[in-house]
């Protein structure tokens, strides 16, 4: 049960609150462009919408399909779902992923499980509550009729997963079982043990694989895409690099679709995987797609915290660790070095049931994570020191030993607590575990409208990639559900009404387009390779980590984020001056890979600031100081942020320009969240 | 902890590749074992020397990327997979070989970097369940008892690793098709193409080069998701049943 929901209450209003006087602290940094609105959402009522939307939606005739390319990159739950169920349809498709196999993308990862209104418990779950908790979970900053079609479309994706052979859960009567994560009220999350994205990803893979076999579908693996083709407009293929050969190949096609995941890692220790990048992403904004709210991070309380500055990435522990731990830490610096068993009780502070005594230790997310960063940065916080501060809290079982006995405990957490240990040494059923929060997902991506379609004609981006589902903030079980909602349901419909007009005029390989995105691919390439500077691409990542882990992490001020863009800009010219990448470019080349991948990661950083900073109030994942209750909670002002920030890309070194969608809601109300 | 590791480097598919010996310093127990190969590979870029190649992404146990040799072991000492093996299972001074998996099914790329397409073929040839999407009945319509899907669960947690071939003297992936085979085979939904599927798997295998089973065990041994032995039995019996009904 790693991924839980966030508890919501609703209290007053935000619109009652006083507002900031100077609200645009970003004003230097972007130029202000026109407003943008989703054209694709039809009108009328919202358990309507979709319905029209797929009647509307013009039908491609099958003996037309075969003629029709389609591009997807990525294999995750949104790529994956989305090709086989293209090919199945008789598309012609190209899949590529950068790993060495469809089934390894990151959605592999996920643990906790896969929401669906069912409403298999009768406990008064349907779509709309799961449309409402949906929006309410991401803080009334996502787009409403996007939302909806997820809550609906979620009853589907169940049904095909179980067809495919996912072993779900079972109750002793063979029918599938749920839980309810965290403080949701309704039991519907399906779940296979902590495996939940293993066995949804193999189900899609051996779906992909299938359409392999029938020869509709055609896998790219160890294939990075390093850039969009775009003709007349329109999206019209990638430059890929195969990661064995070096080889530089074009792959031109009708329709290109975007299924890269997130880019968590340019915070550089995150529980993403390895090769999680912005890359994909990051060409086609550099082409013109608009990136949405890139601000908008998660980041999760209960992961394992860092060991020492080798760390590579972080793992994550199951968040339903929280129903029976208690955080704590020394109520005395002095102690924190202590054995923590011979801490006396009086001397520690459960500062969460201190601070939130109604909701204890099971605060949501946002708070938890705050909190821990909080008592770390008053110099309490526990285990050894990295760059001189001790960064973790305990998570303590004694109690729940005592009152479950050590059996009790087990059977509720059996493999967590030896994943815990396996990685820390330490047994947590005899020292307490130390945990720490961790970048863990992002809410921000590109821009999409209803049809899941980018600001570039021709260019869908579906899954984590995009931007639209989940607000500032989003609730645990709803990725997996939005990936597959992405890849089954929605963009094989929204799709055909673009691929109606086609088969678009053949592209020539010498058209000055192509010609231009593969110049710039081999010219950067060698540019890595022939800065011969000092510093290891890794040495940038990790700076460049730190910089957004402190400044644009947990909480953002406007002091530090004006200050991470100065530090950004200046590691970004140290980048371009004195990076060392060995090897050659037509070879196995890892180094040159993640030279590419970082330096895409530092002009994404400095947005990711320049969003934070225009966004003056805390909302989900967005914690600004300058905008807090008087006990210190997250203030929202939504009468003047209750927009979608789309960036436009505007030239290197210029102003990136903002684009606002108002975000309107007709189908609910908006509240503030309360938790003390 | 000091370390002296043997390391195999090949510049490409078609290098003979050769031992090579380096010597790390400031190994702390806490840092995995990939870390510690990223430690030495920020030594060798300082050095001028081009980093070692291998393969890894979760560096949580889940993906199946990693996989070396270590001292011999597929996936080292401990049964986990690469990336989940800490150096606090290594002792100060110790020396420490590290190969690529050897297979003939598993061409190296470049140095501890391996090609394990086959296995994404044989599962084209059938390790699937053939329903198209939007087409599935509602999941309630067929109850599955329990225990068959928790079975089912069981083996479907292979991670396509490739570490049960490695270890194998025959090079054989029966354990890897048997997990399938049995996942897909404990589900009612598996059943309309169980023969094809065992016989088509089977037959993609061998063409692929990997070997025969001779029931040596050392998959299982090896296998960090702990697959047991008896989905290769399973596998047998299928592909009986399958030649009696006439495939
Ligand atoms: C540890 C962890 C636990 C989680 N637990 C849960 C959970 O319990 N429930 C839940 O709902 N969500 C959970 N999430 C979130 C969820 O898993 C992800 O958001 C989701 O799986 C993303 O799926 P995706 O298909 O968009 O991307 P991914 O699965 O990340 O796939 C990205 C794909 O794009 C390819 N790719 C990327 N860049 C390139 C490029 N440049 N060229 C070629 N290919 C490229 C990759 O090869 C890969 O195939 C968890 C996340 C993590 C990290
Ligand atoms: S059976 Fe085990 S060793 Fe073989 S591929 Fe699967 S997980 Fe790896
Ligand atoms: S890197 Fe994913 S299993 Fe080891």
């Amino acid at each position: 049960m790693t991924d839980m929901p966030d508890t919501t209450l609703t209290s007053d209003p935000s619109h009652d609150a006083p507002l900031p006087v100077d609200t645009d602290d970003a004003a230097d940094y972007y130029t202000p462009g026109a407003p943008i609105a989703d054209t694709k959402a039809p009108q009328g009522s919202i358990d309507q919408r979709w319905q029209t939307r797929k009647f509307e939606a013009r039908l491609v005739n099958p003996a037309n399909r075969r003629k029709l390319d389609v591009i997807i990159v990525g294999t995750g739950l949104a790529g994956a779902s989305a090709a086989a169920t293209m090919g199945e349809a008789g598309y012609n498709v190209k899949s590529f992923c950068y790993q060495d196999s469809p089934r390894r993308a990151h959605s592999i990862a996920a643990q906790g499980g896969i929401n669906a209104a069912k409403n298999y418990k009768e406990d008064g779950d349907s779509v709309h509550r799961l449309f409402y908790d949906t929006v309410k979970g991401g803080d009334y900053r996502s787009r409403e009729s996007n939302v909806y079609r997820l809550a609906e479309v979620s009853t589907n994706i169940i049904d095909q997963c179980v067809a495919q052979g996912v072993p779900f859960a079972r109750e002793y009567g063979g029918l599938l079982d749920n839980r309810s994560f965290g403080g949701v009220q309704v039991s519907r999350t399906f779940y296979a043990r902590g495996q939940t994205g293993q066995q949804l990803l193999i189900g899609a893979y051996q779906a992909l694989e299938r359409q392999v076999a029938a020869g509709t579908v055609a896998t790219f693996t160890r294939h990075e895409m390093l850039e969009v083709i775009v003709v007349d407009g329109k999206a019209r293929g990638i430059i890929a690099r195969d990661m064995v050969t070096g080889e530089i190949e074009t792959h031109l096609a009708d329709v290109v679709v975007l299924a890269s995941g997130g880019y968590g890692n340019v915070f550089y220790l995150s529980t993403n995987a390895m090769g999680c990048n912005v890359t994909a992403a990051w060409r086609a904004h550099r082409k013109g797609a608009y990136m949405a709210n890139p601000c908008y991070t998660q980041i999760h309380p209960t992961c394992i915290p860092v060991s020492g500055s080798h760390q590579s990435k972080l793992t994550l522990m199951s968040e339903s660790l929280r129903n029976d731990g208690r955080i704590w830490v020394p109520k005395k610096k002095a102690d924190c070095g202590k054995d923590p068993r011979e801490i006396p009780e009086e001397d520690r502070d459960y500062y969460l049931e201190r601070i939130y005594p109604s909701f204890g230790n099971l605060v949501p997310r946002d708070i938890a994570s705050r909190a821990a960063k909080n008592v770390c940065d008053e110099g309490r916080g526990v285990g050894p020191e990295v760059d001189g501060v001790r960064r973790g809290v305990y998570l303590d079982f004694r109690d729940a030993i005592a009152r479950l006995g050590k059996d009790g405990v087990e059977e509720k957490y059996d493999n967590l607590l030896d994943m815990y240990e396996r990685i820390t040494g330490e047994n947590p059923y005899e020292v307490p575990m130390r945990i720490y929060p961790a970048v863990h997902y992002v809410m921000g991506g590109l821009w999409v409208d209803y049809d899941l379609q980018s600001s570039i004609p021709g260019l869908f981006v579906t899954g984590e990639a995009n931007f639209s589902d989940h607000g500032a903030n989003r609730l645990g079980a709803s990725a997996l559900m939005q990936g597959l909602a992405d890849g089954y349901f929605v963009l094989p419909h929204t799709i055909r009404d673009y691929l109606a007009d086609g088969p678009f005029e053949k592209v020539d390989e010498a058209h000055p387009a192509v010609v231009e995105a593969r110049t710039s691919v081999t010219d950067r390439i060698e540019h890595f390779l022939t800065v011969n500077g000092t510093r290891s691409v890794d040495s940038y990542h990790r700076e460049l980590g730190h910089i957004m882990w402190e400044y644009c992490g947990m909480e953002r001020t406007e002091d530090g984020l004006k200050k991470a863009i100065d530090l950004i800009r200046t590691l970004k010219d140290d980048f371009n001056r004195n990076l060392k990448v060995l090897g050659t470019a037509d070879s196995l080349n890892q180094s040159l890979e993640k030279a590419g991948r970082v330096a895409d990661f530092i002009e994404l950083g400095e947005l990711m600031c320049i969003d934070a900073l225009n966004r003056r109030e805390s909302c989900g994942g967005h914690f600004r100081a300058e905008s807090q209750t008087e006990d210190g909670e997250a203030l929202r002002h939504d009468d003047q942020y209750a927009y979608v920030a789309a960036w436009e890309f505007a030239g290197d070194g210029e102003k990136p320009v903002l684009h606002k969608e108002d975000l309107v809601y007709t189908a609910i109300e908006m509240k503030q969240r309360s938790y003390k | 902890m000091k370390l002296t590791l043997k390391i195999w480097r090949q510049t490409d598919a078609n290098d003979a590749g050769g031992m090579h010996t380096y010597d790390v310093d400031d190994v702390s127990a806490d840092m995995s074992f990939l870390e510690m190969l990223d430690v030495l590979n920020e030594q060798l870029n300082a050095k001028g020397e081009e980093p070692i190649a291998f393969d890894s992404d979760c560096r949580e146990g889940i993906c199946g990327m990693c996989g070396l040799m270590i001292n011999g072991e597929a996936h080292g000492p401990v049964t986990t997979t690469t990336c989940q093996l800490h150096m606090r299972s290594f002792t100060d001074g110790e020396t420490i070989t590290i190969e690529p998996w050897r297979s003939d099914a598993f061409p190296v790329l470049k140095d501890l970097v391996v090609d394990r397409g086959a296995f994404d073929r044989i599962i084209q040839q059938g390790g699937f369940i053939s329903v198209n999407t939007g087409s599935a009945p509602e999941a309630h319509a067929v109850p599955v008892p329990r225990d068959d899907a928790m079975r089912a669960f069981n083996v479907a947690t292979c991670i396509g690793c490739g570490a049960c071939v490695a270890a194998c003297p025959n090079g054989s992936a029966s354990l890897f098709m048997g997990a399938k085979i049995t996942h897909l085979g404990e589900l009612p939904q598996g059943q309309p193409e169980r023969d094809s599927r065992v016989v088509n798997m089977v037959a993609q295998h061998d063409h692929e080069g990997f070997g025969g089973c001779t029931n040596i065990g050392e998959c299982t041994a090896a296998c960090p998701k702990e697959i047991p032995l008896d989905v290769i039995s399973q596998l047998n019996k299928d592909l009986r049943t399958a030649m009696k009904h006439g495939h």
